[in-house]
């Protein structure tokens, strides 16, 4: 098969981003140093519990590290990372090595916070992942709306409705799959309102975005208070059950976190596989990626912009609507108002994090779910950080990459333009 | 950022600019007010007709009516429809009968009750007012400001802590500073997107989206501890502000009609002075209209971007301010049922004008005060966000209204908001 591929390079580590990144990493060095390691009495050790509750299969000892010790040479290394950075650059793998001093920092930081008591790791990291689910779910809608040119800020409100049809029709037909096609058919509905709208009638996308929040919210408040909350049968959906894939989920640590959990997990990895390859290797991935990036040549070879995307915006729904169906029939079982809670514009946040790529949008999701995760257990772990500024660190992530400190994303060129055929 | 082949020639772009006759003089007078108000009146005209089905499709008496027949459930529809608009209209506006009898009864609380909807409307109409002007003012400099929620939320906080923390102050020192606290409050968090957008280029729609939220959690974080209301056992409220911050009302219980509304209808004109009458605005407006225009003629983008978002900013934060010190006297979360987001609406609605935005708040208010007496039908209030959801839809998109009503809409009409595009954002 003759495949054009467009290569997307990084642009080149310009000297200032080469030291500001070093000075982020030394930076974090020392706050490990005085904050962490410092800190902690000689002698203490946390214990990182590696078996999640309730689960047989997969089973794992603790892990019993030495605090001090630990954090030292975790310090250490974060340190002459950072200088190697500074004095001579890392180049292409910059990301890389500033992705592993995160990692260090981040383990640092539970290491700390669990000396001298034992953290339920394996336990953290599941949650992680369920928390994950919704907002890469909504970061593949944006990629597969966005690389077709048209922005989609409507994901929030897509995955609302998704949540709130999928507890209704899974309720009445007590069935969760009915529940999920509904959810997913609501979705694609406002999918394809938005696409109307900023295709046909060309009118702002972010205006049309924001009419489908508006509404979504509107209309999921509306009949949730006229029917949800005083029938309560129509709101107690059937949930997906946990389905252990045989041996793979006897593999311990990642048994248990990937291969021992519902339906939503494993069709995440499948629309990332799917994803990633058709948007990058296939034929109809050059084209839709075409048709974002200059739809005006794309129209002159022979593609039909508007009916491409369309297609992208109607895909990018269902993809949302999985995400959306999966607050109640994959996690809660009930619907609530609100109860997306800024996920989809985390989703967001993971689509520019993750330079407009499903592997991309993959990893940062994962991250921004272990954020939130982590965030939930600094109460009990006692370390006074208000659990409301972890919450917040996927903003701010965001807006710092958006401003280009640590790397630039490349959009696509013609995201968000309507496009006139002449 | 902009590729070379994508920029138009600035020096014919510049001329067509200077030698376009000005929207205002092609058409004058009540022809024009007509042809102005056209889009809007139907879209809000369609907006309320489609709520009406949806009222009908939601309502089980109605459902019941149909089983028995097909007469007596068109019938149950059209009694449903009256009762639900006519509680609306006298939710919103007054119910006569009620006026008549309260003033035959001499009864001044009676009375006051039954004048209160109006003026209840305009007390729901003043953060409209403040936001829509965010929002607007944000348009005509080619910015859009989706932040105003966000903005608002940090102006509150930031009014609530000079209203409570600062004691002592005569009233008419403490009640402007703390107004001012909130406008800066708005101001710092219009300004963080607006530098960023001009010095990095990061479009203002991500950043202000992903600073509501920041905001969001702000907000949740200090009303539950630094400035939380002792003795409220760590739940997210502010304590109760200084009698002397407190924006006056102008009449007893139960009507709250406050200053905090003409201080609004000062504020449009202020906006309407600056946009329209002084160097500063034709600045940002033409920075908004034509940026590459704007750079020929040697206009400072950066500045204006950053001027732009931090005024902007400013008046959400009053809208913030405004419910505060006004309405509420003290902070909760559930300060803002959204006004941020309906004034993109709004601003739409009144083609960024402060005029349109003050005409489009007043029916926004009068829709969110009446709905209120809706409840009452068991019709959730929410029915007003899908009204604005589908008026926003008809007002960007007249191509529809005119498909439906097979009306010629004037291509001035047309003229809703350009912004740049998320790529292009830097333009």
């Amino acid at each position: 098969m003759a495949t054009i591929v467009v290569h997307r390079k990084w642009e080149a580590v310009s000297p200032t981003r080469q030291r500001v990144i070093g000075f982020v990493e030394l930076g974090s060095a020392l706050i490990m140093l005085l904050v962490f390691t410092l800190k902690v009495q000689p002698g203490q050790v946390a214990t990182f519990v590696m078996t999640p509750g309730g689960l047989t299969q997969g089973m794992a000892g603790n892990w019993v590290v030495p605090a001090f010790s630990t954090l030292m040479a975790l310090t250490v290394v974060n340190f002459l990372l950072g200088l190697a950075q500074l004095v001579r650059g890392f180049g292409r793998w910059t990301n890389a090595v500033l992705g592993v001093v995160v990692a260090f920092f981040v383990f640092s930081f539970l290491t700390w916070a669990t000396a001298g008591k034992s953290l339920n790791l394996l336990g953290m990291l599941s949650a992680a992942v369920l928390l994950a689910v919704p907002i890469i779910l909504g970061a593949f809608s944006g990629v597969l709306c966005e690389r077709a040119g048209v922005v989609n800020i409507a994901i929030e409100g897509m995955m609302l409705m998704a949540a709130m049809v999928g507890a209704l029709v899974g309720s009445v037909t007590k069935n969760m799959w009915v529940g999920l096609l509904a959810a997913v058919a609501s979705s694609v509905l406002l999918a394809w309102v938005h696409a109307v709208l900023s295709i046909k009638y060309k009118i702002n996308q972010i205006i049309s975005g924001t009419v489908i929040n508006i509404f979504s919210t509107g209309m999921t408040s509306y009949l949730s208070s006229k029917f949800l909350q005083s029938y309560q049968e129509l709101n107690n959906p059937p949930i997906f059950p946990r389905v252990p894939i045989p041996l793979l989920a006897d593999i311990p640590i990642i048994g248990p976190l990937f291969f021992n959990t519902n339906l939503f997990v494993y069709l995440v990895f499948l629309l990332l596989i799917i994803l990633q390859v058709a948007l990058f290797t296939t034929r109809w991935g050059l084209r839709l990626r075409s048709v974002g990036e200059h739809p005006k040549a794309a129209d002159t070879l022979g593609i039909n912009v508007f009916a491409t995307r369309y297609m992208a915006v109607l895909l990018g729904g269902v993809v949302a609507g999985i995400g959306g169906a999966f607050f109640t029939l994959g996690s809660v079982g009930r619907f609530d108002e609100m109860m997306t809670a800024g996920k989809g514009f985390i989703g967001l946040a993971a689509m520019i994090f993750g330079n407009w790529t499903p592997l991309g949008a993959f990893f940062a999701g994962l991250l921004f779910g272990f954020t939130d995760s982590v965030a939930t257990k600094l109460t009990i772990l006692g370390t006074g950080i208000p659990i409301q500024f972890m919450a917040m660190a996927p903003y701010i992530t965001t807006m710092v990459v958006l401003a280009g400190l640590v790397g630039r994303g490349q959009m696509p060129a013609a995201d968000g333009t309507p496009y006139e055929k002449e | 950022m902009s590729k070379p082949e994508n920029k138009p020639d600035a020096g014919k772009v510049f001329l067509e600019e200077v030698t376009r006759p000005p929207v205002n003089e092609r058409v004058r007078g009540w022809q024009r007010v007509g042809r102005v108000m056209l889009v809007p009146a139907l879209a809000v005209v369609t907006g309320l007709l489609l709520g009406a089905v949806l009222i009908i499709l939601t309502s089980e008496p109605v459902w019941g009516a149909f089983r028995v027949s097909l007469g007596s459930g068109l019938v149950t529809a059209w009694n449903t429809i009256v009762q639900a608009y006519t509680a609306l209209f006298t939710g919103a506006l007054g119910d006569p009968v009620r006026i008549v009898q309260a003033f035959q009864s001499g009864d001044a609380l009676e009375i006051r009750r039954a004048l209160n909807p109006i003026p209840e409307s305009l007390v729901n109409a003043t953060p409209y007012i403040f936001a829509g002007l965010a929002v607007a003012l944000g348009f005509r400099s080619g910015l859009f400001n989706i932040g105003v929620e966000g903005q608002l939320f940090m102006g509150a906080a930031a009014a609530t802590y000079v209203g409570y923390a600062v004691k002592g102050l005569p009233g008419f020192i403490h009640m402007p500073l703390a107004f001012l606290a909130g406008a800066l409050g708005g101001a710092a968090w219009g300004f963080i997107p607006g530098w960023l957008k001009a010095k990095t280029g990061g479009h203002e729609v991500i950043n202000t989206i992903m600073m509501n939220w920041i905001a969001f959690r702000l907000t949740e974080w200090l009303l539950g501890g630094p400035m939380t209301r002792p003795g409220s056992g760590g739940l997210p409220i502010s304590p109760i502000i200084e009698k002397s911050a407190e924006i006056p009302q102008f009449f007893p219980a139960p009507i709250r009609f406050h200053l905090g509304f003409f201080i609004a209808l000062g504020m449009a004109w202020l906006v309407h002075w600056l946009l329209f009458k002084t160097t500063w605005g034709f600045d940002l407006r033409t920075v908004g209209a034509n940026p590459n225009a704007a750079r020929y003629a040697g206009m400072n983008i950066t500045r204006n971007i950053i001027l732009a978002m931090t005024l902007s900013g400013a008046l959400a934060g009053m809208a913030g301010a405004n419910q505060v010190l006004a309405v509420n006297r003290s902070m909760a979360l559930g300060l803002s049922p959204g006004y941020g987001f309906d004034s993109i609406a709004l601003a739409l609605l009144g083609n960024s004008t402060p005029v349109g935005v003050i005409l489009s708040s007043l029916l926004f208010g009068a829709l969110r005060n009446g709905a209120t007496r809706m409840e009452l039908l068991r019709i959730p209030n929410d029915i007003v966000s899908i009204i604005q959801a589908l008026i926003l839809v008809f007002v960007a998109a007249p191509a529809i209204i005119r498909t439906i009503y097979r009306v010629k809409v004037p291509k001035e009409a047309e003229e809703v908001v350009f912004v740049g595009s998320w790529g292009g954002g830097n333009k």
